[in-house]
């Protein structure tokens, strides 16, 4: 105990400056001058309590963590029933997710179909960058930038040949696995912290040409009006555009502007489904075993005659292209895409997705990325506040499930049966 | 079958290798003895290019090879047990086994697994356990069965007495022969020079980066300044 009572007074006298500075005093402008307003009594007695709270708590630190080692720790993946039950019901259990997520749409507000269409974008964007920082184990600070190639590819294209969403997906998919080929020569050499940087600086290169190439791609003003996808040329606006004919006229149905929440909701499924299904086949192929063993030990892997360039630049590109197709169809659902919307805290964002999911895990990078979606909107009556509760979760997610939500159960391999 | 000839590597400006030249002949095991810092791990990366060779030959089976990309080399018929034998910890035997037949056909790769199992029946038992739960000796059994999994011709074990018991090197050494028997080459190198130089057809010593001396291994293990040197006199 008296071990701990000098920590626990620093500790105390830290909180109160940090407090005092923060929210103690304010700036107020009177007139041309700024005059320094103390607060109010209530908020100096939340300021006091606050203060004691810290001190009480390093205080009995080791007697409450010996207390919360005798808790038992939550096990959620021992809640799940076992092996076999779970191989048998897996099947029906997909099968019955996949239908929900079609059918869900139809029976809730228009505002929460387009916030579970933004999770999907978020879940595209983790699964894809849950193949270079989960499989491959290689720090892309920089993910963002194929996001924004991916995007940039249909607002130009569309904008400049009028060239439909469903072209576009693929050559944007495409374009941004070549960026994500050129970013990984340069770097290949380079291995954790430098690797980050490197990719960190590409994020920013492409944004900040982005935002100065202003003749083409219209700067910081971005590029607004870009088309919709349409269903077999069938258009969701109210009015058909020259030639073309509207989904409502076509049905003749009366026109309702949910129609295209929805239909943009439904392709996000779809594309979602194809990722997952696309990484699950990779990850049992075997350049998903590649990427494993070269994150586990890069030398044992050249001793078996791998090559560590051509497996470093295949999970890149991979991630890439995935990358691409996200920002393609983010692009589709904003209709309006600036610089803005690629800065570096996309980037953290979407590898906090898959630290948080649990490195690797697609199911977890899955949760993740939901979580990190639908918590800050649910948490918007906070306002100001949001941000820090975010981070609060966020630090306590990592003391609760350090390894993520769910950590990743690799596939095993089965070629024999013994 | 492998001939180095005047193979001279450097480490940036640092000489590690002095115009070393051995030959390993079909069939038989060669082993590399020298102390700490002679250059054996070296020499051994060498063969497998990386660091490349600065200067002079190196040949596998009549092939110029020390130009060629290190993942290149490793699809010749050429197998490394690489020191302290980096298995893949996170992965199961059986994927570890697998990783090293990922150039074979499938068909290939499971009668080699068949032979191998065989070799090792230590792996059988662990055969859908965590390479890195395993013990030492285990897990040096597993890298040495992921590198025979390529099929190779020729083996380079470096160190693979590294850490063990004695009792586990002793098996690991009748290993080693029971492959020759088998008709892999194998070339060993070892800080255990009294064991290698047991079972060895002929030996190789290396000092300061040069080969002092070269011999069968009855005689070098005979010689009075081997013996002084790395027997314990």
């Amino acid at each position: 105990m008296q071990r701990a009572l000098f920590p626990a007074l620093f500790a105390a006298g830290v909180t109160f400056l940090l407090t005092c500075l923060v929210i103690g005093v304010r700036l107020e402008q009177e007139g041309p001058n700024l005059t320094v307003v103390g607060a109010d009594a209530e908020t100096w007695s939340w300021i006091g309590f606050a203060v004691i709270v810290v001190f009480l708590f390093q205080l009995f630190q080791q007697p409450l963590s010996r207390l919360k080692q005798r808790l038992p720790s939550p096990d959620v993946t021992g809640l799940l029933p076992d092996h076999k039950l779970r191989a048998r019901l897996r099947p029906w259990l997909i099968a019955l997710v996949v239908v929900g997520l079609f059918v869900w749409p139809f029976m809730v507000s228009r505002g929460a179909v387009d916030l579970a269409t933004l999770t999907l974008i978020y879940v595209m964007l983790g699964l894809g960058l849950n193949i270079v920082v989960g499989f491959a184990g290689l720090l892309d600070l920089g993910y963002v930038a194929f996001y924004a190639v991916g995007a940039y590819t249909y607002a130009l294209l569309s904008e400049y040949y009028g060239l439909s969403f469903w072209v576009c997906l693929p050559i944007a998919g495409l374009l941004a696995a070549t960026f994500g080929c050129i970013l990984g020569f340069p770097v290949l050499r380079l291995r954790g912290d430098y690797l980050a940087i490197v990719t960190l600086g590409f994020g920013e290169i492409i944004r900040i040409l982005l935002n100065n190439w202003t003749n083409v791609t219209g700067g910081p003003n971005g590029i607004g009006g870009i088309e919709k996808p349409s269903l077999f040329g069938l258009e969701f606006s109210r009015r058909a555009s020259e030639g073309g004919q509207t989904f409502h006229e076509f049905f003749g149905i009366s026109y309702n502007s949910s129609h295209k929440v929805i239909f943009l909701y439904l392709v996000a499924v779809l594309l979602v489904l194809l990722t997952i299904y696309v990484i699950n086949r990779i990850q049992r192929m075997p350049i998903g075993r590649a990427w494993e063993a070269l994150r586990e030990d890069e030398i044992a892997c050249r001793s078996l005659g791998l090559n560590p360039t051509v497996i470093k630049l295949s999970a890149f590109t991979m991630g890439a292209s995935f990358a691409g197709f996200a920002g393609c169809f983010f692009a589709a659902r904003q209709g309006f895409i600036s610089p803005e919307s690629f800065t570096f805290i996309e980037s953290a964002i979407i590898l906090a997705i898959v630290v948080l999911g649990g490195m690797g895990s697609q199911l977890g990078v899955i949760l993740a990325a939901i979580a990190m979606t639908i918590l800050p909107e649910l948490a918007r009556e906070f306002q100001e506040y949001r941000m820090l509760m975010f981070g609060g979760v966020m630090v306590l997610m990592m003391l609760w499930r350090p390894q993520g939500l769910l950590p990743m159960k690799r596939p095993h391999l089965e070629l024999k049966t013994s | 079958m492998l001939r180095l000839d005047n193979v001279s590597t450097f480490y940036g400006k640092i000489q590690a290798l002095h115009n070393v030249s051995l030959e390993v002949n079909k069939g038989e095991i060669l082993t590399l003895i020298g102390a700490n810092g002679a250059g054996k791990t070296t020499l051994m990366m060498t063969i497998c290019g990386d660091p490349r060779a600065h200067g002079g030959h190196i040949e596998f089976d009549g092939q110029q090879i020390q130009q060629m990309n290190t993942s290149d080399i490793m699809r010749m018929g050429l197998a490394v047990v690489p020191e302290g034998r980096r298995i893949f910890s996170a992965m199961t035997v059986e994927e570890n086994l697998f990783m090293g037949s990922f150039f074979q056909s499938r068909g290939d790769a499971e009668a080699q697994l068949d032979h191998v199992l065989e070799l090792f029946p230590r792996l059988k038992e662990r055969f859908n356990q965590r390479g890195g739960t395993m013990s030492g000796g285990e897990q040096q059994m597993l890298a040495i069965g992921r590198a025979l999994m390529s099929k190779p011709r020729l083996l380079l074990l470096d160190e693979p007495s590294l850490g063990l018991a004695p009792i586990i090197i002793q098996q690991i050494f009748e290993i080693i022969e029971k492959l020759r028997e088998e008709g892999v080459t194998i070339f060993l190198v070892e800080q255990n020079a009294h064991q290698a130089l047991r079972i060895a057809d002929r030996g190789y010593v290396l000092e300061n980066g040069r080969i002092v001396m070269s011999g069968s291994g009855d005689a070098l293990l005979n010689d009075d300044s081997v013996r002084k040197a790395y027997l314990g006199g």
